[in-house]
């Protein structure tokens, strides 16, 4: 059941795609426009629209490129480097 | 000691002592009920809080074994909970010692949490750090040998770190009492005893241990680590050090550090301690924010964090079991073979990343909400992109690269991809059941925690936007950058290399410089010594021949006998055999004595 559902989706990745932007779009107004930002904890939070997607969005770049700065750097190395 | 109670952790060794002797088709019906008896018992003790099993030790000492109050009620009940879903999870391991080191482990968890004064703690203590080296040695994969002795030094010293702590503390003010320290007041013993319990949550710099470790241990082995060394830390940190400003920071850079290395590795369940690592940050953090709201999202995180991390860890060890493979470079597109077991995974990874309706959106956030309500910003802004990187890692990139992507199997182990026996399937699916209770139904957890006046609502629109937000851009995000996430063949350095690479200069120490010592003290010690000891030894070899063999032969031929049976049956040459058998006597004795 799983693997066919799986694959039905598969086969209509462009759609699902689509149809997840569509989502994310309507999330994004929604939040910017129908939800009360009184609960906020900062300024920023209530003052800049849509504040956690600009903050996750540039969370995951510095995550992703830092980790592969930071194992490029000599971090990451062969698998049997304690085998002497 | 009060006649009614009856200490979890005795059920379960008396339970671990009993499991020898039964046999099928009554085992596995034997092997559910101990865990789930310790369960009842705890959940009896905790209508009953107060101080019980207080026992005085060699005339001077006062043990409390049973402190029971709103801190130990929740951590004792979700690992006994966490203990039954580790046993069914196990439940197909033939070999009875792996169930006894499980279980012997697990009391040594409840009974550092019911402890009251130090030694009983440390008693406890080493009984996890032994009971757990032998999860990993009964691993016959290569390295688990390594990897554990590596284990078991470290929190070998680990716990002499506490050990000098705690007695240094009772030299200055004669106080064995496990209790909150003063911030204000600090001296030499409260930063030994920080250190020695940090060292078990694998607070950096003395982490290494965990991913080095969780990653060579058995299947089953590895799920019941994943729940209760770290756990147990966060409790005795939260009793003791509950406001320390430095674990703020030492949490942050915990949760962050965890992150990136868990973005570069290859290796599923070293990925998966390295979010642990990541994980128990928040909670590290919890507990230096310090405020109620804090410790009780410390208590809430920690016990999602059981539920979800042994989901992960469970659906890791089927993946293992069936193929043999704990590389991302060696599988890949197994959604075919195992869609079970990526249903639980997912489960695990959506609850991880705080996804509305399971466990971390509604503990996770608490610990981020007591850190902007203490104002402390850059804590609050920091864990919240932590929470991007936990989705990133755990929620996307895990399942992606087992289950979907490019197909990197050999033929064989596609071939024995499958989904797991019945025990684990039922497992996993309780722990699914229990994520998607505690996110549901929040009374579950929230009535649970030690501070019952503090309210917190998670189920804001405004929190509810907030988390949509981070889910939906990092979803996003990683649409676009999942090439750059991908397994590469590697492993990371970290700070074990100190350790491991100061090992191998130690050995050519003694290989080079020391030996040569020995040589030359050898040549001069021929030359000189040698001829007076012979005098001498000629004049004792008469003595020994006609006088003393006379009366020892007699008793020596006695002791040899002797000598011979127990070696057949006790020391088989096999050093971990042999510490297993002496760390049980002596735990056995000590037990004995102080309960008897």
């Amino acid at each position: 059941m799983i693997i066919n559902f799986i694959d039905f989706l598969k086969e209509r990745l462009q759609s699902v795609k689509i149809g997840f932007y569509i989502a994310v779009a309507v999330m994004v107004v929604w939040s910017i426009v129908g939800v009360d930002t009184h609960h906020a904890h900062t300024w920023m939070e209530a003052h800049i629209p849509g504040f956690w997607s600009i903050f996750s969005l540039l969370s995951c770049a510095v995550f992703i490129y830092f980790a592969r700065w930071f194992g490029s750097s000599g971090i990451m190395t062969r698998e049997d480097y304690y085998d002497n | 000691m009060t006649t009614s109670f009856i200490h979890p952790a005795l059920i379960l060794l008396c339970g671990a002592l009993i499991l020898p002797f039964i046999k099928e088709p009554f085992r596995k019906l034997y092997l559910c009920s101990v865990p789930i008896l310790t369960f009842l018992d705890v959940i009896y003790l905790s209508w009953h809080p107060g101080i019980h099993g207080v026992v005085t030790f060699m005339g001077d000492w006062t043990l409390t074994f049973g402190r029971v109050d709103g801190l130990s009620m929740v951590f004792g009940f979700i690992m006994a909970l966490m203990a039954i879903i580790g046993t069914v999870y196990g439940l197909h391991v033939k070999d009875n010692l792996q169930h006894i080191a499980s279980w012997f482990y697990v009391s040594g968890s409840l009974g550092v949490i019911y402890c009251g004064d130090y030694l009983v703690l440390f008693l406890f203590w080493e009984m996890m750090a032994f009971a757990s080296t032998f999860l990993i040695w009964f691993n016959k994969d290569e390295g688990a040998l390594a990897a554990g002795y590596r284990y078991l030094l470290v929190h070998t010293f680990g716990g002499v770190v506490l050990l000098l702590g705690f007695v240094l503390r009772y030299q200055a003010t004669g106080d064995l009492s496990f209790v909150q320290l003063d911030e204000q007041n600090t001296q030499l013993y409260t930063w030994l005893i920080m250190a020695g319990l940090m060292l078990n949550a694998a607070v950096p710099p003395l982490h290494s241990w965990l991913p080095d470790a969780y990653s060579k241990a058995t299947v089953t082995g590895a799920v019941f680590m994943c729940a209760f060394t770290t756990k147990t830390a966060i409790y005795t940190l939260a009793r003791a050090f509950a406001g320390f400003d430095i674990l703020i920071v030492l949490g942050v850079v915990m949760a962050i550090y965890g992150i990136v290395y868990a973005m570069m590795e290859n290796d599923i369940r070293k990925l998966l301690g390295w979010e642990i690592v990541s994980q128990v940050g928040y909670m590290v953090a919890g507990v230096g924010i310090g405020t109620a709201l804090a410790i009780n999202g410390t208590c809430a995180h920690a016990f999602a964090h059981i539920l979800y991390k042994g989901l992960l860890f469970m659906a890791a060890g089927a993946i293992i079991h069936a193929t043999g493979k704990s590389k991302f470079t060696e599988l890949g597109g197994l959604y075919k073979k195992m869609p079970a077991t990526l249903f639980f995974m997912v489960i695990g990874g959506i609850s991880v990343s705080a996804f509305p309706f399971f466990s971390g959106f509604v503990s996770k956030s608490m610990i981020i909400s007591a850190g902007f309500e203490a104002h402390l910003l850059f804590a609050g802004f920091l864990l919240t992109a932590v929470s991007v990187g936990t989705f990133l890692v755990a929620g996307l990139r895990l399942p992606y690269l087992i289950f979907f992507g490019e197909n990197r199997c050999s033929e064989e182990t596609w071939a024995k991809a499958e989904d797991p026996p019945w025990n684990m399937h039922a497992a996993m699916a309780a722990a699914s059941f229990l994520c998607l209770l505690l996110g549901s139904y929040t009374p579950f957890l929230y009535n649970m925690l030690p501070y019952a006046d503090v309210s917190y609502h998670p189920y804001g629109g405004y929190h509810l936007s907030e988390t949509l937000q981070i889910l939906a851009f990092t979803g996003l995000a990683f649409i676009f950058l999942k090439d750059k996430l991908g397994p590469r063949a590697s492993i990371s350095l970290d700070l074990d290399w100190f350790y491991r690479m100061g090992g191998r200069g130690f050995l050519w120490l003694a290989k080079n410089p020391i030996q040569w010592l020995d040589n030359v003290w050898g040549v001069a010690y021929r030359v000189v010594g040698l001829y007076s000891l012979m005098t001498t030894a000629r004049f004792w070899s008469w003595f020994d021949w006609h006088a003393i063999d006379g009366v020892v032969d007699g008793s020596a031929r006695c002791i040899k006998a002797i000598g011979r049976r127990v070696t057949i049956v006790l020391q088989r040459g096999q050093i971990q055999q042999t510490i297993y058998i002496s760390v049980t006597f002596a735990a056995l004795l000590l037990m004995s004595y102080v309960w008897l």
